[in-house]
């Protein structure tokens, strides 16, 4: 298990050292995270987790590179991190991140080479492939409006992963689904985690889906987000057992027993 | 509360016979024909070219209101000496050309003006300075700058198309929701190439009601600088065409020569902007 080996033997694939990030409303300044420290090693699933207010999507949106710290760095790779680019891709929350006047295929070849990742033809296999790959090859010629909201994170998702990004970005992309279509999607995204292994950052506010989703869980407290704490989290075949109710006990008293 | 509950006999039907109601009926040849939108146009506009057949005839004065057959007559007569087809094609000619200048300064401001604030503010002093500025009230300064002709008539018109079509491609750029925006530049793109792959498209209902009212205020404007003057040369356009008529107490001529206005803007309405809808907002589920 990738946990039991020492992670000082590896250069973490991301390092957030000390990031604070501060952005201006009309009238005044808001410190989202406060010195926040992390690392997050290759095929990570790294969960952010926490209250709202904690800060955990305006971090993910620095590492995105939309925002720049004020204090503290982000590396990549050990390269710092100043921009948006195709080596950390997002995943949203919003269904309107499709561009709607392209179809499911041409939404995910478009990514690919618009960013210059790959080449036209290369492209298009890759996409059939990772369309197949979240099962929706019978819509490949669908515009986004007529598919459902399920669908459309669907293929959010493997536009991001055609991408190939050194790090996957989600930002609470099942929050807007229904209570049973957010957890065939857990799965699933779960499957496709164990046949490629990717990294991915995922951002969640329920105690339960950071559990399922993360290998590592990062606590962080609100106004400003702080770390409360690292933890490991309990192979899937726990699920459902005392273990994840007391873990999930735990990490209710840190985020909510006492202030 | 149990009890309450099983005092209430159960309802179940073994088999639930139909009766005699049709599951599928074919509606009636008048509702099908009724429901196709084209057809209940037609009647209109037969329906108002039977109103004026019968206001014409009432009237008998063919020097103030000609009757719908002496327009009809007069406008296959100018179709067939080509005088309507010349008229048209210099109209039009200096109509593409105008509303082409227009579209390619408004797409120039409204990239400067997305790109930074200072060109937004920028567009937004010039578009609430010209845009309430009537076309025709420059001409009398276009003669003075271009002289009698061409130049003229496609200078005012460059004025009419260029404010319309910047004010709304400007706030439809502005209205491009932000996580496309985002998605765009986590794609990598940057400056002209995010505006030309994703601002544009994004945009393009707003885009397209912008150039609608730009090509319906470059036509009026067209018209009435024709008939102000919009003879160079000998060869004017349509709005010369009628106010050559007026002049010459030639009344169907004239209302043909409306006539003929009439039916470009219909067609490029109905067939060249509707094609272009269907082909892409609606195609896109932008708009309905």
């Amino acid at each position: 298990m990738t946990m039991l080996q020492s992670p000082a033997q590896f250069e973490p694939l991301l390092s957030v050292e000390g990031v604070t990030l501060q952005y201006k409303t009309p009238d005044t300044l808001v410190t989202a995270t406060y010195r926040v420290d992390f690392n997050v090693y290759n095929s990570d699933r790294f969960v952010l987790l926490g209250p709202s207010g904690c800060g955990k999507s305006t971090l993910l949106k620095a590492i995105g590179g939309y925002l720049r710290p004020t204090e503290g760095r982000i590396r990549l790779k050990g390269r710092d991190v100043t921009e948006p680019g195709p080596d950390r891709m997002m995943v949203f929350q919003e269904f309107d991140q499709l561009l709607p006047w392209k179809t499911v295929r041409e939404n995910v070849i478009f990514a690919l080479t618009a960013s210059g990742r790959v080449g036209a033809a290369e492209a298009r296999e890759r996409a059939g492939a990772y369309i197949d790959k979240v099962g929706l090859s019978k819509f490949i010629d669908s515009y986004p409006h007529t598919l459902s909201g399920g669908m459309k994170q669907r293929v959010a998702i493997a536009r991001g992963m055609a991408m190939e990004p050194d790090v996957l970005l989600m930002d609470e992309p099942f929050a807007a689904l229904d209570a049973l279509t957010r957890r065939k999607m857990q799965d699933e995204l779960l499957q496709l985690w164990e046949d490629t292994r990717f990294t991915v950052l995922f951002v969640t506010h329920s105690i339960e889906e950071a559990i399922k989703i993360g290998s590592r869980i990062l606590l962080l407290s609100p106004h400003p987000g702080r770390v409360r704490a690292e933890l490991n989290s309990i192979p899937s075949s726990a699920m459902g057992s005392p273990q994840q109710v007391a873990l999930e006990g735990r990490i209710n008293d840190m985020l909510f027993g006492h202030h | 509360m149990s009890e309450t509950l099983a005092l209430r006999p159960e309802i179940v039907n073994p088999d639930t016979p139909l009766g005699d109601v049709r599951v599928e009926a074919s509606l009636s040849w008048f509702e099908r024909i009724y429901r196709i939108g084209a057809v209940r146009k037609a009647f209109i506009l037969l329906a108002l070219a039977g109103l004026w057949q019968a206001y014409g005839l009432w009237l008998g004065n063919p020097l103030l209101f000609p009757t719908f057959t002496d327009t009809l007559a007069a406008f296959f007569e100018n179709i067939s000496n080509g005088v309507i087809p010349a008229r048209t094609l210099v109209s039009l000619e200096t109509l593409l050309i105008g509303y082409g200048v227009g579209i390619v300064l408004a797409a120039v401001l409204t990239t400067v003006a997305i790109g930074s604030r200072l060109g937004a503010d920028l567009l937004e002093a010039l578009t609430s300075m010209f845009n309430p500025l009537p076309a025709i009230a420059l001409l009398p300064l276009a003669l003075i700058w271009f002289g009698l002709g061409k130049g003229s008539v496609i200078f005012v018109l460059v004025h009419s198309v260029l404010w319309a079509i910047a004010l709304n491609t400007h706030s439809g750029f502005r209205s491009v929701s932000n996580t496309l925006r985002m998605v765009g530049l986590n794609y990598g793109l940057r400056g002209l190439k995010l505006v030309r792959f994703v601002l544009i498209p994004a945009a393009f209902p707003a885009i397209l009601t912008g150039l609608k009212v730009g090509w319906a205020f470059a036509w009026r404007t067209l018209i009435a600088a024709e008939l102000v003057f919009g003879v160079s040369s000998g060869s004017g356009g349509l709005g010369w065409f009628i106010f050559e008529n007026r002049n010459q107490l030639e009344t169907a001529n004239v209302f043909a020569g409306l006539f003929t206005v009439i039916i470009i803007g219909l067609v490029v309405e109905n067939v060249v902007f509707a094609t272009i809808e269907r082909n892409t907002v609606r195609r896109w589920g932008m708009q309905h």
